[in-house]
């Protein structure tokens, strides 16, 4: 048995672990956060990603022990936190708007992998959103929401995270 | 948890992960694991000890010599794909490295790994043996160093030695004028390649094409380099570049699977160099027409 210590979502966590446990499984059964994923377990579907410093990767696809001291975010830690806590992230609220989800089991991943690409490039084309989900699968939507998704989400980074502007209201003229 | 129980170490030096190596016959060198995490997770790789390398500070450099570009074993496939030194000393990596996996496992997967795991339709690997890069491993204290054109000998099978820990890759520095290709088909993005070429013509001012490399990929059992260094002092139009590709093709043996039959793959390979070669071909024009 090895001893683990890391920084998942901003709090120190440690367990004790055989080497044989992914850090998947380390984040689900020994840390409790079961936003985590377990799709193919090796490393096909992307269910599992989670962030590494900021960057996406495959918790499937790592040793707990390897992780040892890294700093980790889960989907549990994308969404708002201190007053705003049990709110959405900003991504998460533009896959609600666009019907970017429908069973949901992809969505984690998604959206972190979402995550990482929005943190290094404020205004991605399609084709650059389309290659940062490309290591993610999703059997429901056929990905189109889920690129418009992060599309409205990087488009609402660069400013405020109100309601969306909404052309169908003035089309129907409820707002006057 | 899937894999089997094993011991999990992580030294701080060459040595001393080559002395774990040889102090038990079934331990396997953990580098980036994302080819051998899916292996023990499916079983297929069933280890007594792993050892972690990724805390060795001097595999994960960068070095450089007047000719040579040096990647140590445990640089991240992402690390060098980002590498201004890669994009201008082999660019014919910096484009292969594209094609390899997707963003998640190229933030994981290392260039080394990959070339010791040598999967038959590795790209890394692929470009290794095209250029003719220089492995080096640490045996019994000492370094060896193989030819990645001679260095693959099989699917997964290399001739490294069994007690050897891989330590760096060296790339000649391509010229200043060189034009790359790089091409594979795969059933979808990050999947195993069904067929992939890689090129590259070197040019130098004054004697023209010095030297062309032309590798395939993922059609037989391991990456392979073909001659069609003929090309060399012709006009390098459309023709001849199919006529040398075809010619070279002819000995290639491929492999046939679930996925692909080998006529297939020869088919599509052939293709895909005559495309990779064109893509070089089309990087120097402006020099080759002077």
């Amino acid at each position: 048995m090895n001893d683990v210590t890391l920084t998942i979502n901003g709090k120190p966590v440690s367990g004790v672990t055989e080497p044989r446990v992914t850090l998947l499984d380390f984040l689900r059964d020994v840390a409790g956060l079961k936003g985590t994923h377990a799709g193919c377990e090796h490393g096909v579907c992307g269910a599992c990603t989670v962030l590494i410093d900021g960057t996406a990767v495959r918790s499937c696809l790592m040793l707990a022990v390897q992780a040892e001291g890294e700093d980790i975010i889960t989907i549990e830690g994308i969404g708002g936190s201190g007053a705003r806590a049990g709110e959405l992230g900003v991504i998460q609220d533009a896959f609600c708007e666009t019907h970017g989800l429908q069973c949901g089991y992809c969505t984690p991943g998604m959206i972190l992998a979402a995550e990482a690409l929005l943190s290094v490039n404020t205004d991605p084309t399609e084709h650059e959103v389309r290659e940062a989900i490309s290591g993610n699968i999703c059997r429901c939507t056929g990905y189109v929401q889920i690129v418009d998704a992060i599309l409205l989400a990087a488009k609402r980074l660069g400013q405020r995270n109100d309601a969306a502007p909404s052309d169908a209201n003035l089309v129907w003229g409820l707002n006057s | 948890m899937k894999p089997v129980r094993f011991d999990y170490k992580r030294p701080a030096t060459i040595d001393e992960a080559c002395g774990l190596l040889a102090s038990d016959d079934n331990a396997r060198i953990l580098a980036g694991g994302q080819s051998l995490i899916p292996m023990l997770s499916m079983r297929l790789s069933r280890p007594s000890l792993l050892i972690d390398i990724a805390h060795i500070p001097e595999l994960t450099a960068f070095g450089e010599t007047e000719t040579h570009i040096e990647i140590g074993a445990m640089v991240r496939q992402a690390v060098a794909q980002k590498s201004e030194f890669v994009k201008t000393h082999i660019p014919l990596l910096a484009k292969a490295l594209g094609y390899v996996g997707h963003p998640p496992t190229r933030a994981r997967g290392t260039v080394g790994g990959s070339v010791a795991h040598a999967d038959p339709s590795a790209e890394i690997a692929l470009v290794a043996a095209t250029l003719g890069a220089e492995i080096t491993y640490r045996v019994d204290g000492a370094d060896e160093i193989f030819d990645a054109s001679d260095f693959f000998i099989g699917p997964m099978l290399t001739i490294a030695p069994p007690t050897g820990c891989l330590t760096r890759l060296s790339f000649v520095k391509a010229p200043a004028v060189c034009g790359t290709g790089f091409h594979e088909v795969a059933p979808r993005k990050s999947d195993y390649a069904l067929a992939s070429a890689a090129a590259q013509i070197n040019f130098a001012a004054g004697s023209g094409v010095t030297s062309i490399h032309l590798g395939i990929g993922s059609v037989g059992d391991f990456p392979e380099r073909l001659d069609v260094n003929q090309l060399c002092g012709t006009p390098l139009d459309d023709s001849a570049i199919a006529d040398a590709v075809h010619a070279a093709m002819q000995m290639v043996e491929t492999v046939e699977d679930l996925h692909a039959t080998a006529a297939y793959r020869k088919r599509v390979a052939t293709e895909l160099a005559i495309r990779a070669l064109r893509d070089a071909r089309g990087e120097i024009s402006k020099d080759l027409n002077q």
